[in-house]
């Protein structure tokens, strides 16, 4: 039964992707897309979604609608601060690797974490730790060398949302 | 006045690809030219695709430039934690003013 729901969603997902793919709609796409999703649900099926009934809950929609303009705002700051450090004349970076620690379990939180930190000012995820629940963070100004406030600085302003989003 | 938006788009994007070229020249290492890489010509990129889409509105071209962004974003930050990992887990060291490096204590 968990099985066939998981199947379900990744032929519905693939059926959009293709619908957007071979725009404008018409029947003959429609056919052909319809088989090719059911072939990629039917072999990967099991693979993609752990979890099924997490597609129910409509607060996670309404959390990713606000995650969106969050994570749009702080690319354009990234952008403004890459650009102010490198045409600055000095180079004003200070750069390290940190330590922080997250809270997050799932695969897609944690995944969703890392790529929100690299496009964010200043920092880069280099590696995971899954079971410990440590991520290792390339910093191109280093303000703080201990774990509790480099977590503050980098994570928690994306965990929250994060966090009522995958978990 | 939709083409005169997309131009617009299209030149924002040119400039923050520019400043992510200059920051690929300009910084010392790996880890640093991997940030300026990954940030500047992904929302530059970005926007030059918004750009055409706004060029060529709901068309097969414009919807495919939508569809461009949503994969862009997924997978540019997947392939700079790829190399900065690569690059540690080979030995690649961080440069001189660097002022930790927890990954390489944690690693022995």
């Amino acid at each position: 039964m968990k099985k066939r729901k998981s199947s379900f969603i990744l032929f519905l997902l693939a059926l959009i992707i293709w619908m957007i793919l071979s725009w404008p709609p018409d029947l003959e796409h429609l056919i052909v897309g319809i088989f090719i999703a059911a072939f990629v649900a039917f072999m990967t099926g099991d693979m993609f979604v752990k979890r099924p009934y997490v597609f129910k809950h409509l607060s996670r929609y309404v959390w990713f609608a606000y995650y969106i303009p969050v994570f749009i705002w702080e690319c354009i700051k990234a952008n403004i601060d890459v650009a102010y450090r490198v045409s600055h004349p000095n180079l004003p970076i200070n750069p390290g690797i940190v330590k922080v620690k997250t809270s997050l379990k799932s695969d897609t939180g944690l995944t969703f974490l890392a790529n929100s930190i690299t496009l964010t000012p200043g920092t880069m995820s280099v590696d995971i730790d899954q079971e410990k629940g440590y991520l290792y963070i390339h910093w191109i100004d280093v303000k703080e060398t201990d774990i509790q406030k480099a977590t503050e600085h980098i994570v928690y302003r994306f965990e929250d949302i994060l966090k009522r989003i995958f978990e | 006045m939709n083409e005169i938006i997309g131009v617009i788009f299209i030149t924002i994007g040119l400039v923050f690809n520019f400043f992510g070229c200059l920051g690929l020249v300009r910084l010392p290492d790996v880890y640093n030219r991997l940030q300026a890489a990954t940030k500047s010509v992904t929302l530059g990129t970005c926007s030059i695709l918004f750009g055409l889409f706004l060029f060529k509105g709901f068309t097969a071209g414009g919807i495919k430039a939508i569809l461009c962004i949503g994969f862009l974003i997924l997978t540019a930050p997947v392939s700079a934690h790829a190399l900065a990992r690569g690059a540690h887990k080979s030995g690649v060291k961080l440069c001189k003013g660097s002022v930790c490096d927890k990954y390489a204590e944690d690693d022995k």
